[in-house]
């Protein structure tokens, strides 16, 4: 099965020359998907008309979902070994797996042969520091936003972090923070990170109800 | 226009480029060193490929401006016991076919070798699949991996 990888490329690919076109083709679907998505966050107080405390943790973490599921987030948390790309979400081209820390195949494809520090425009690679895939336990492609929840409340599945230091996590970290300035022609991720924050810790402060 | 002072072979080089200028065209027109080709210039078929640091990197896509302290080797200035293992079998095995992708090919081939001594399959694919040839030579470049590492193994 492996050994019919590199022929698949090679049909798929077709040369060195064909590569661009088909990547242009499917940016031009991404921007298609990109101009229909919402782009905002609604503030945290939007939500206080909601007299339900459930209730209303449930819709701030509903709002906050529309980030955790933006395929800015979902690319690196995939269900397999393999990252997806673009707003379609397509499998990584070129094949390349998590590794054992994240970062790539040992001797093989490490995601810093071409993601470098920071986004590289003239080449559409996007780039960060730390850049690689969330471990499986953090998987999120395939999974309800319900169920996303739950595993994000769980230290075994959220990196043993507790609730404060997730909410550091989301309002803080720098590569959560690159979702929103992807470069190329990436679709950001809704609002910006500090409303993101503020509504992921709004929920945690309001219990941290999972949507069901 | 700004001064980037460069490590490329072992030797320091000054260039006075754009910092987003990628590093792939300081390497072939400031430095005239032209194994290194464009292919694609988005990271997508590996025949810009030089070694940071030791570790394959598609020199396409990183800025001059990111290359920092770090050693940058090409295939002008590959050298040692996985680079000779591979150049040998390349030619036992008449590995190229139109050629153009080659030293891409070359360079993440002698990579892995340094890294996994006995690679499987699936650790050439892994390490391979990044490498485009439109001639198909994937077969030859498999089996002669495997001749380079049984070459070193001894």
């Amino acid at each position: 099965m492996r050994s019919s990888v590199m022929y698949a490329a090679a049909l798929i690919v077709g040369g060195l020359c064909a590569a661009a076109p088909m990547l242009v083709a499917t940016n031009a679907v991404d921007r298609a998907v990109a101009a229909t998505a919402k782009d905002g966050l609604e503030p945290v107080e939007s939500f206080n008309a909601i007299k339900d405390q459930r209730a209303r943790s449930v819709a701030l973490f509903e709002e906050a979902g529309k980030v955790i599921q933006s395929p800015r987030c979902l690319n690196c948390h995939p269900a397999g070994d393999r990252p997806t790309q673009t707003e379609a979400m397509r499998p990584h081209i070129p094949l390349v797996v998590r590794g054992p820390d994240g970062f790539g195949a040992e001797g093989g494809l490490r995601c810093g042969t071409c993601h470098h520090a920071t986004n590289f425009d003239p080449a559409n690679v996007p780039g960060h520091p730390e850049w690689h895939l969330a471990p499986i336990e953090m998987a999120w492609q395939g999974k309800s936003l319900g169920q996303i929840c739950e595993q994000l409340k769980d230290p075994k599945r959220n990196g043993g972090m507790d609730m404060a230091a997730l909410v550091h996590h989301m309002a803080e970290d720098s590569l959560v923070g690159w979702g929103w300035h992807p470069g190329g022609d990436r679709k950001p991720a809704p609002g910006t990170q500090a409303e993101f924050g503020q509504l992921f810790k709004a929920w945690v402060e309001s219990g941290a109800v999972c949507p069901g | 226009m700004a001064a980037f002072s460069i490590k490329v072979n072992g030797k320091s080089h000054s260039v006075d480029v754009l910092p987003d200028t990628p590093l792939l065209w300081v390497l072939r027109d400031n430095l005239q060193l032209t194994g290194t080709k464009f292919g694609c210039g988005i990271a997508q078929c590996g025949a810009c490929t030089v070694q940071m640091d030791g570790s394959p990197l598609r020199s396409c896509s990183m800025p001059v401006s990111g290359v920092g302290d770090s050693e940058i080797t090409t295939i002008e200035g590959m050298a040692g016991p996985e680079t000779e293992a591979v150049q040998k079998a390349w030619v036992a095995r008449e590995v190229p076919q139109c050629g153009y992708c080659q030293s891409g090919q070359v360079m993440s081939a002698v990579s892995l070798l340094q890294s996994v001594k006995e690679p499987t399959d699936e650790d050439i694919d892994l390490a391979m699949n990044g490498n485009i040839c439109r001639c198909a030579t994937y077969v030859r470049i498999r089996a002669a991996i495997h001749d380079a590492a049984k070459t070193l193994k001894g």
